[in-house]
């Protein structure tokens, strides 16, 4: 490839800049240093780290997870360190990288949304803010917030008032309009949309007759959702004029390709990193190698393109 | 911790329905640690987005061997993968068995096809002590003349009886400890051990260390018997893993801590825990 003929991959999310258009999915990713000898953590456009709450956080029972044909259901129920835990125990690990850092945000209520959010405005390491509005797997908050919009807006509003990074709201697949979530993330001021949380979903053993997960339901990830994914992009993306980050099964280059192309202006890859830690780097240099040959000169030329 | 695309060098029956695979991996395979694990993707398997990880049976510089059994869908598949073929794999993974204490004699526990996880263990104790197999039948014992080979004493226990002793494998075990006690019979070191305690006052089982991989009910029963008697024990604990690498928290189990419990990985801060450490469930 010619240098002359490089396409431009850098995209902007806010005031957050990405040299490229590839992130990974919160909860995939773990808090970063678990991947950091198998990925070249510097390559991505940004990590994503698992949902962080005020307090730590002990998380659902086991089993967590089970696996499905072209997917997975997980009921993880986001434990983790805290937002002070995660403060000390993580982020200078950051220092010696430049990749940038969205840190996943939830709460239990209102309160605590904006309380996070309130704390990590002061650091400067982090990059933008991901709301979890969406989470499938926990009873307090969670999926409440993503699914009544006027929760919703409550949670945007008081998150935004707290915050001067570049927010990003994670909407939940399972609503009958996605547009009108996407509009209202939009005029409470989030910087940017991603689409779309795991969606909940259930697997039972025939012989015990139980559920396979302890939580009894999760949310279904893995190339099994992407269709869905690709019909919420493309509806939200003729609805807002902010940035959409794509999600759903995301496996390589084409993929990612798909969701530019029906209006994400970027895209994180999830489960994949499971069956192999290296996708986002791969689906980087497959995008790059695609726009090249085709003559597109930047994601943002490609951005929306489908014809439908 | 390593991605490598390997290849295939050896695939074969091995004893009864079990297989050996043994992979090219120059850079896992001098790394591996005894109770170390691969997390492998299946090749031509590809409706499952997870890889599937084995304890690591055999390591050099230039390759790992696993032992597995048709049990699933996943290992059904890996039973139709031939030599030659490329396979992806991530290792070593987990944190393995320590070395024994200074002065302990080393027993080894395994149920079916756990003793894999055992023989880098094995081989690598200065100290060569007893090891118990237990298994359903002669055809769920595997390797009892490499473990001897190294220089361990083996004692088998079989379901039904169609090899070593009837019944469980801890049972093989106690009837060790007790005979040991009484003085019947001793294993070279582990006789003075035991001779090792005052005379007439209770002989001293804290001279030995367990190490132990197989099915949770085996595993609960060893690290029982460890506690009730003050011994340690390192339990190689197998759950469902997604990851592998500590990042999505699936493979956790209750471990205790000053002031309750908290989740452990499996995958990262096991498979091997000490079963003081271990809160059981289920």
């Amino acid at each position: 490839m010619n240098q002359m003929n490089k396409p431009d991959l850098k995209v902007k999310i806010g005031s957050l800049e990405m040299k490229n258009p590839v992130t990974v999915a919160s909860g995939t990713f773990g808090y970063g240093p678990e991947y950091a000898d198998l990925v070249d953590l510097n390559r991505l456009g940004a990590i994503t780290v698992k949902g962080i709450c005020t307090e730590p956080h002990i998380g659902n029972n086991t089993p967590r997870t089970f696996e499905t044909h072209g997917g997975m259901l997980n009921a993880i129920g986001l434990p983790g360190p805290g937002a002070q835990g995660f403060i000390k125990k993580y982020l200078p690990f950051f220092e010696n990288y430049k990749v940038p850092l969205i840190v996943n945000i939830w709460g239990k209520t209102v309160e605590d949304y904006a309380r996070v959010a309130e704390i990590f405005n002061d650091q400067a390491r982090i990059s933008a803010l991901e709301v979890n509005v969406s989470c499938p797997n926990v009873k307090e908050g969670g999926a409440l917030y993503g699914t009544d919009v006027n929760l919703f807006r409550t949670v945007v509003d008081a998150v935004r008032a707290k915050t001067t990074k570049p927010l990003i709201i994670k909407l939940a697949p399972n609503v009958a309009d996605i547009k009108q979530f996407a509009r209202a993330a939009e005029e409470c001021g989030a910087d940017a949309v991603s689409i779309m949380n795991s969606y909940p979903a259930m697997a039972i053993n025939i012989e015990t007759r139980k559920p396979e997960l302890a939580n009894r339901t999760g949310g279904l990830s893995g190339p099994a959702i992407k269709p869905i994914a690709i019909k919420l992009v493309w509806e939200a993306a003729k609805a807002i004029q902010i940035p959409i980050i794509g999600m759903g099964g995301i496996y390589s280059p084409e993929d990612a390709l798909e969701f530019i192309i029906a209006g994400a202006s970027a895209v994180a890859v999830g489960t994949a990193s499971f069956t192999d830690p290296s996708t986002a780097v791969r689906v980087i240099e497959g995008m790059e190698t695609w726009m090249a040959a085709k003559g597109i000169g930047s994601v943002a030329e490609l951005k929306g393109t489908v014809q439908a | 911790m390593k991605q490598e695309n390997s290849t295939i060098l050896e695939h074969r029956l091995f004893h009864g329905d079990y297989r050996l695979l043994k992979f090219s991996a120059p850079s896992i395979g001098p790394h591996v640690q005894p109770g170390q694990f691969v997390h492998l993707k299946i090749p031509r398997f590809e409706h499952a987005v997870l890889r599937r990880p084995f304890s690591i049976f055999k390591a050099d510089t230039e390759s790992v061997s696993i032992l597995y059994k048709a049990v699933g869908r996943g290992t059904a598949a890996l039973a139709t993968v031939v030599e030659g073929e490329p396979v992806s794999l991530i290792g070593p993974l987990g944190t393995g068995f320590p070395m024994a204490g200074n002065g302990k004699i080393p027993l080894l526990v395994a149920g079916g096809y756990g003793n894999a996880a055992l023989y880098l263990q094995a081989a690598k104790l200065p100290v060569k002590g007893v090891a118990f197999f237990g298994g359903r039948t002669a055809d769920d014992i595997l390797c009892v003349d490499e473990f001897k080979a190294l220089g361990w004493d083996v004692h088998i226990a079989t379901d039904d009886g169609s090899l070593g002793q009837k019944g469980f494998v801890t049972a093989a075990l106690d009837a060790w400890l007790e005979e040991q006690e009484a003085g019947i019979r001793g294993h070279g070191s582990g006789e003075n051990c035991f001779q090792g305690s005052e005379k007439n006052s209770k002989p001293q089982r804290s001279c030995l260390e367990l190490f132990a991989c197989g099915p949770n009910a085996m595993l609960k029963a060893v690290g029982d018997r460890a506690i009730q008697n003050g011994l340690t024990a390192w339990l190689s604990m197998d759950r469902n893993m997604a990851c592998g690498v500590g990042a999505c928290l699936t493979c956790v189990i209750k471990r205790k801590t000053a002031d309750g419990w908290e989740w452990a990985r499996c995958c990262k801060d096991g498979p091997v825990f000490n079963a003081e450490e271990i809160i059981w469930e289920d």
